[in-house]
């Protein structure tokens, strides 16, 4: 009996066997997938054992940690003016995960980065409690506020995009209608389930959980023509402001009947771009896209951005212009419309590209991630995108939108004492125009000494206002101006 | 028959060697890392929760002390020859699985479930420890009064008789999240599994060293397979109907393989034919097969197998999701006692779950060494078989062991996802009356084994006229 007895022996060693090797494979092979695995409650868990690190703006946190009993979370993430900077930071909630600048930081703010695991041990050694480390904002919070509070006023759904033309850095990012990330940030099933299935856009047609700064594309109407303009100059196109346009009105589109039609009784034939641009002539940049034909238009709008997402960090939609059309869409997509669509971000590129003497800067709204102790662990250098447009071109453009708020459509974002460039748009959009027009405005603000702190994207959609009140002068340029104003103001 | 390595072969009397180490002493050694290590373990776990050294821990460190310590005792006084690695092991694994049930009881979530669901909570380190006392006064009963496990071999078929009845048994039972495999009796819970375990496997030795010529000799040989007499074919058949009935009644997988699984290493043992080997594991799969193209729940627990993260087996159960994630986390250290999150699993955490606590806290190192102390109680088991003389002891030893083995392997796969999932229990370290007395008694079964086969034979009666006596050896 004993030859059998060994071999079972062996099969009795081998099942163990079975377990040890599948017990490496689960805890070493597999460890890193199940323990980050999207069910595992333990990654939340430890999102939130200890108190949260912070987002900075303007060397004060806009966010918090409160201690929290009866979960097997310890610590609950707080907002200030939550609805306000919710577009920054996104949200971190016990029950529904993180987005934005709470997520793509995650680790810093849990302090479970690599970069602070030096730190950690340190820490664990010494019996010290591990800590969050802080996201350093480039935002301006007078400049922030301005712009989410004149959304608030103007009360229809809308959004702002200030940058920093020099460096990219983002000034002000608001979206309205927001929503505060507190209200959802626990996991009680009573009050913060609800909050967060309100919000939901099946349940709200607002839909606020939404950043339309960076995540909605608009067709961003009559602003592009500033992009076209940009083309013609560096085309050789038209080589200055004040040279008459080869413009004929009435305009046909190429290859059709069908005529292309201007705003009103405006002086657009013949016009040169300053007076083109200054009344908005849809015929007079239609023809010049045209002229140019779409791979120049293409090129162009590629440079300044458009096609390809922003990662800010926070990604942003890709802006789009389009890249098979034919000559009569070609003509409509230069003036902002047909498939053109922008983000605000997107058209605040265009005016900071134009402001910063034509170099385009990459949009950005970390400064720095701090370690708990503050010490820098990342420092975000401003780096150059790409140049849409030399610089000579770059005055010239410039001082056509500058015509455009001193005597044109954009007059309601004059500041004394600055000189300020814009353009308004007011696109069309829904079958036959049926829907009311989103409201546009891009500008920027240029100092005496020829510096320019800010530009500024401002889109409005309002299905309550009466068309006719609807023009990016009218409803967008307010906003523009006490955004650049609360910039300005806050560099002195 | 066999011998043990320092019985000279060639004696015509079977005459031990006189004086062979009962071991003993080692083993008391041994016992006393058995109950210093769950201790160290009980005051990690306090001081991993509450920041201080648990008020318990002395009457803990007491308790198993007093248990092991009665253990040897009595070992020492009525088996001093028995294996001495089998106690220690037991008592190592016993105390360890208070330690992880205790600190289970620690756990907020788990409370709070409690509460949730019945009303109240109640830890159940105490009630565990109760346990593993009555498991080592059975386990003391059986070395005292078990003289010799030969005396088993008379109650053959009365064996055969009560195994059903507990097997049947809980058919007649409300099932407990899907399979039937307790009886309940007022408030009380028997999981008759456990036990039937020990007493099918005399019904089996006895049985088959009765029979083990018929069936290993009466056979036709067809393409190199000894193939059995269709009559003898009787029993193999009907215990494989019978581990068929439970899973398709009591909707336990884990019992089912167990049992054909012992009778199949029994009768293979028996009749040294391969071929038996071979017809288990064509029945059994074709069996298992068969069952779960038709049992809901069988299938439910496959699916639960093969895709445990997939949305629809997410919103059935997220139990074996959950042990895994468990087992992950923990990575190769595990994150120490008492600091893991293992008690999401919720259900079962410290019962059929409580292996992923080991993993989650003590990482692969801990549980790697848990399961070789698994593998030495199994191979201290299968070295008692060979060691004993006669066949009964030997296929009770074997028996026993390869359905301990099978335990291990069907719980242990089951909560790491390498088989389907199954209501059973780990030996020793799970919280269950039932299955702790059960195995207390295995092990004391497997002892009085061992103590037979390393006794030395007693020394020939002197014989007065063994001087005048000339014994001519070739």
């Amino acid at each position: 009996m004993n030859k059998p007895l060994r071999r079972i022996s062996i099969f009795c060693g081998l099942l163990i066997l079975a377990l040890l090797v599948r017990d490496n494979w689960i805890q070493y092979v597999q460890a890193d997938s199940l323990q980050n695995n999207t069910h595992n409650r333990r990654v939340s868990i430890e999102r939130y054992a200890q108190p949260r690190g912070d987002i900075i703006v303007d060397g004060k946190s806009i966010t918090g940690s409160t201690q929290t009993s009866g979960s097997d979370f310890k610590y609950k993430r707080t907002y200030k003016d939550g609805p306000m900077w919710a577009p920054v930071t996104g949200y971190a909630s016990q029950a529904f995960g993180a987005t934005q600048l709470e997520s793509i930081d995650d680790g810093i703010l849990t302090g479970n980065d690599d970069r602070l695991f030096f730190r950690n041990t340190l820490d664990m050694i010494t019996g010290k409690e591990k800590q969050g480390g802080n996201v350093v904002t480039t935002l301006n919070a007078a400049a922030q506020k301005a712009a989410y509070d004149g959304l608030k006023t103007q009360g229809g759904k809308g959004a702002v995009v200030a940058l920093d033309p020099q460096t990219g850095a983002i000034l002000a990012l608001a979206s309205y209608p927001s929503y505060d990330p507190s209200s959802f940030a626990g996991n009680s099933t009573t009050t913060d389930t609800k909050a967060w299935t309100k919000l939901q856009k099946k349940n709200n047609a607002d839909d606020p959980l939404l950043n339309r700064a960076l995540r909605e594309t608009y067709p961003p109407g009559s602003t592009f023509k500033v992009v076209t303009a940009a083309a013609a100059l560096e085309n050789g196109l038209y080589t200055s402001a004040d040279q008459k346009t080869d413009s004929p009105l009435p305009y046909t589109l190429p290859d059709t009947h069908t005529e292309l039609k201007n705003e009103g009784n405006i002086p657009c034939k013949n016009a040169d771009m300053r007076t083109a641009l200054q009344y908005s002539c849809n015929t007079v940049f239609g023809k010049i896209g045209a002229d140019l034909g779409k791979d120049k238009m293409v090129k162009e709008a590629e440079k300044f951005g458009f096609n390809a997402e922003q990662f800010t960090p926070v990604r942003s939609n890709a802006a789009v212009f389009p890249k098979t059309m034919d000559r009569p869409q070609t003509a409509l997509s230069s003036i902002g419309q047909f498939d053109t669509a922008a983000t605000p971000l997107q058209m605040a590129m265009v005016a900071s590209a134009v402001a910063n003497d034509g170099k385009l800067m990459k949009p950005y709204m970390v400064d720095k991630l701090q370690a708990p102790n503050l010490d820098t662990l990342q420092q975000t250098d401003p780096q150059e995108l790409s140049q849409p447009l030399s610089s000579k071109n770059a005055q010239i453009l410039q001082s056509m939108m500058e015509t455009v708020v001193e005597k044109g459509t954009g007059t309601n974002a004059k500041i004394p004492g600055v000189t300020v460039g814009g353009k308004t748009g007011t696109a069309q959009h829904g079958v036959a125009n049926s829907k009311n027009p989103y409201a546009w405005f891009i500008s920027y603000a240029k100092m005496p000494d020829g510096s320019s702190p800010v530009a500024v994207a401002t889109v409005i959609e309002d299905d309550n206002a009466n068309r006719d009140d609807i023009s990016g002068g009218g409803l967008a340029a307010p906003i523009a101006k006490s955004v650049m104003e609360a910039v300005i103001h806050s560099k002195k | 028959m066999s011998s043990t390595t320092n019985t000279p072969t060639h004696h015509t009397s079977t005459i031990g060697a006189i004086g062979a180490p009962s071991r003993r002493n080692t083993e008391l050694a041994l016992l006393v890392f058995a109950v210093v290590i769950p201790v160290f373990a009980y005051a990690n776990v306090g001081l991993a929760i509450n920041g201080s050294v648990p008020s318990g821990l002395l009457g803990y460190g007491l308790g198993l002390g007093l248990l092991a310590g009665v253990g040897h005792l009595v070992v020492r006084k009525f088996a001093p020859y028995a294996d001495p690695l089998l106690l220690p092991l037991a008592t190592l694994l016993n105390g360890l699985g208070l330690v992880v049930i205790w600190r289970l009881d620690q756990s907020p979530r788990l409370q709070q479930r409690a509460k949730y669901l019945f009303g109240a909570f109640s830890p159940d380190a105490p009630k565990q420890l109760l346990y593993s006392a009555l498991g080592i006064a059975f386990f003391a009963v059986i070395i005292v009064f078990l003289k010799d496990h030969r005396l088993l071999q008379r109650y053959t078929y009365i064996s055969m008789v009560v195994a059903l009845i507990l097997l049947v048994a809980p058919v007649f039972f409300p099932a407990v999240n899907g399979a039937k495999i307790w009886i309940s009796i007022g408030s009380f819970t028997i999981q008759p599994g456990e036990f039937a375990k020990i007493i099918i496997a005399i019904f089996f030795s006895g049985y088959l060293m009765v029979k083990r010529d018929a069936l290993a000799l009466a056979s036709r040989r067809f393409i190199g397979l000894y193939l059995p007499r269709g009559r003898d074919l009787g029993p193999i058949i009907t215990v494989w109907a019978m581990s068929l009935l439970i899973l398709i009644f009591e909707t336990d997988l884990g019992t089912s393989l167990l049992f054909f699984g012992m009778f199949v290493v029994v009768l293979y043992v028996a009749t040294e034919r391969t071929s038996w080997i071979v017809f288990g594991l064509l029945m059994s799969s074709a069996g298992a097969v068969g069952v779960a193209s038709f049992e809901p729940h069988v299938q439910q627990r496959v699916q639960a197998w093969l895709h445990p993260f997939s949305d629809k087996v997410m919103a059935q159960s997220d139990q074996v999701a959950q042990s895994l994630m468990s087992f992950g986390s923990g990575g190769v250290l595990g994150t120490g006692l008492g600091q893991g999150n293992s008690d999401l699993i919720g259900f079962a955490a410290n019962s059929d779950f409580v292996f992923a606590t080991f993993g989650e806290e003590l990482g692969l190192a801990g549980v790697m060494a848990v399961l070789l102390l698994y593998g030495l109680i199994v191979e201290r088991g299968v070295r008692t078989a060979l060691a004993a003389r006669d066949p009964f002891g030997k296929l009770l030893a074997v028996g026993l062991s390869s359905a301990f083995a099978i335990q291990v392997f069907v719980v242990g796969g089951g909560v790491m996802g390498l088989i389907p999932l199954s209501g059973m229990t780990m030996p020793f370290v799970a919280y269950g009356g039932s299955s702790v007395i059960a195995n207390w008694a295995l092990i004391g079964i497997l002892m009085r084994i061992s103590d037979t086969a390393r006794r030395p034979a007693p020394a020939p009666i002197a014989n007065p006229d063994a001087e005048m006596t000339q014994v001519v050896r070739p």
